[in-house]
């Protein structure tokens, strides 16, 4: 059976150079390297279809038939050119590379800023959703921006009669890492889709030498660095959260508090005197390791108002852990009904206290600013709790649970303002 | 299978048909097209030169779709204003005809169907549809992709119907959202219509393959 030479040599009419064709008979129109004129591969002699005329030329960062593996499958660069978008007036040029395997067929590689996409043509049309959605294979791609696409520069060669200048009216729909892109030149529309690859792959895969160009800011349909989304990092708050509430609720009944010293007193207050009152209880246990005490105090207060000084005290080395409290309660009746203020009962609770045996002294007080025209008194109770539910630890935990999911929001939140700025809906145009 | 033999009229050279419901075939020694009738085979024509080769498939190229083996025993070409494209005939190994066509090295497989409702006439057709306009065949929904005014540019080896010296034909390109394709050929009025589904290249398994140097 016959086989096709890889490369086939002729030479340019305009200039006389060598042109290569590596397509294997299926290239249309191939540019000559010397005088970039575009030639029509269908003659014998390569008729001249266009003298190129490009104020610049660009170099490929992979040289035309460079040979490289892309998804399994071999592939050879065969033609290159670079298009462009003018945007509020300001030329954004990208270059595309045509790949070429005679089995497979073609496919591209495109890069913008160092951004790279594995291009296919589509053999099925998507499903127009509305202006801003369209599906395929059951995913939904947003429009991302629509532009008119001018080819600057050619080299190689293309299936197809190439052309500079040659207008096409475009429009992308992203669903990262993924891009589809719709192009219109004439009556035709061809659908193409994309995937983001790294660079480095691509050098890695095609052998080439040096590291590929650093990849600038956000490119449309490249796909987030931060792992998993926003509606993710909730999920998992609200799992740590219940956890949090599961524990809280176990220490609630769990320690629902041991009393280890309640005691009755009462306190009265000659007129005139502003002796000290205080004293000391007995001593009692505080069992177990390093935890919370709650001291409560009960008053019979009416209309009154009291201070309690109160320290609690370490019987064998002395340290104490002083604190007080204000009780006053004050009720009565006028236009508006019943009304009360205040609470005849209070309460402390002291977090960390080392297990041990301890004592409490108390000095009850009453205002001593207002001149007492009688006696006052109260009757009171003291009651000291062991290991006492604390809700801070809950509280602070809640908080510091919200910090991922608020950071992943922002993060993620700020990579996608990046990435749609480039697009059509870009705020603030 | 039976494989009536035949001789050219034109060189004599013998004439074996592979496909046992093959309308024309050509002759590989003096490319005289030639056309069946009961025993007898006629000279219609004759092949012009062939494009270069450019499709990987070739006559005798082997491989399975679905569930069914098939081989390649003939082929039209066209021509189009961007370059040319192959619809190789394919017999089953059931007896049945298959068509895999090799455009730009897009693969796909369709095959002859009494379309339902019947197509409008070239002129009608040419009315009503345009590229985007939605279509209905045998229950599916197709649209319109693209409308190619093809020539016929050659044929080579066994075809279930006479199909040479061709004038200038309208292709319609039928796509949907899902692999379902299919091609409405107006050289024929009512015009011949091609159901069936794009395929990629690996998944037929094929055999007997051009090779190509240095790949």
């Amino acid at each position: 059976m016959a086989t096709a030479p890889n490369v086939r040599s002729l030479s340019c009419p305009n200039c006389g150079g060598t042109v290569q064709l590596r397509g294997m008979g299926r290239s249309l129109s191939v540019v000559c390297i010397n005088c970039l004129s575009v030639l029509d591969t269908r003659t014998p002699s390569l008729t001249v279809l266009s003298q190129f005329q490009a104020k610049e030329r660009y170099q490929p960062l992979i040289p035309l038939g460079t040979r490289g593996k892309v998804r399994g499958d071999l592939y050879e660069v065969i033609g290159f050119q670079v298009r462009e978008l003018i945007a509020d007036g300001v030329a954004y040029a990208w270059s595309e590379y045509l790949l070429f395997n005679p089995y497979k067929g073609y496919r591209y590689l495109t890069e913008y800023n160092g951004h790279w996409n594995d291009v296919l043509v589509m053999h099925t049309i998507p499903e127009v959703k509305d202006s801003r959605n369209i599906r395929h294979l059951n995913e939904t791609y947003k429009h991302f921006q629509s532009y008119t696409a001018t080819t600057i520069f050619v080299m190689g060669e293309f299936p197809w009669q190439i052309r500079v200048g040659e207008v096409a009216q475009c429009a992308d729909y992203i669903h990262p890492p993924r891009l589809l892109s719709m192009e219109r030149t004439g009556q035709e529309t061809t659908w193409s889709l994309g995937e983001y690859t790294s660079g480095s792959d691509i050098w890695k895969h095609f052998g080439l030498k040096g590291s590929p160009p650093a990849a600038q800011g956000v490119f449309a349909n490249q796909p987030s660095p931060h792992t998993g989304s926003v509606s993710q990092a909730w999920r998992q708050y609200a799992v740590w959260m219940a956890l949090l509430i599961a524990v809280q609720f176990f220490w609630v009944f769990a320690h629902a508090g041991k009393t280890v010293f309640d005691q009755k007193y009462s306190y009265t207050q000659q007129s005139g005197t502003t002796a000290e009152n205080s004293f000391v209880t007995s001593v009692f246990d505080l069992p177990g390791r390093t935890s919370t005490v709650k001291v409560e105090i009960r008053t019979d207060l009416e209309n009154e108002w009291a201070f309690f000084q109160l320290a609690l005290l370490n019987a064998d080395t002395g340290e104490a852990y002083d604190f007080s409290r204000e009780v006053s309660y004050y009720h009565g009746r006028d236009s508006d009904g019943s009304w009360s203020e205040g609470n005849r009962s209070k309460s402390v609770t002291l977090a960390s206290i080392p297990s041990g045996r301890y004592y409490l002294r108390i000095e009850p007080e009453f205002d001593t600013t207002t001149p007492a025209l009688r006696p006052r008194s109260m009757n009171y109770q003291v009651r000291v709790k062991r290991d006492v539910t604390t809700w801070v630890f809950f509280v602070f935990g809640a908080v510091l649970l919200l910090i991922p999911p608020i950071w992943t929001s922002i993060r993620i939140g700020s990579f996608e303002t990046q990435r749609w700025s480039e697009s059509d809906y870009a705020s603030g145009d | 299978m039976s494989r009536p033999t035949a001789n050219c009229p034109n060189c004599g050279a013998p004439i074996e048909f592979r496909f046992s419901s093959a309308v024309q075939t050509t002759c590989p020694y003096c490319q005289s097209i030639l056309v069946r009738h009961d025993v007898n085979l006629e000279k219609v024509g004759t092949v012009a030169d062939l494009p270069p080769e450019v499709s990987p498939i070739q006559l005798l190229t082997e491989g399975i779709y679905g569930s069914k083996a098939f081989q390649v025993v003939g082929r039209i070409i066209y021509e189009y204003d961007q370059g040319t494209w192959n619809e190789w005939h394919c017999m089953t190994h059931d007896g049945g005809s298959i068509w895999l066509s090799d455009a730009m090295a897009q693969y796909a497989i369709t095959q002859l169907v009494r379309p339902t409702p019947i197509l409008p006439s070239l002129k009608d057709f040419r009315i009503q549809y345009q590229p985007g306009s939605k279509i209905k065949l045998k229950g599916r929904e197709y649209t319109v992709t693209t409308l190619t005014t093809a020539k016929y540019r050659g044929v080579e080896g066994e075809l279930p119907f006479e199909y040479w010296d061709k004038e200038d034909a309208l292709f319609a390109d039928l796509r949907t959202p899902t692999p379902h394709f299919g091609t409405i050929d107006y050289s024929e009025d009512p015009a011949l219509v091609f159901l069936g589904e794009w395929v990629e290249f690996d998944a037929l398994k094929m055999k007997n393959l051009r090779q190509f140097e240095g790949w």
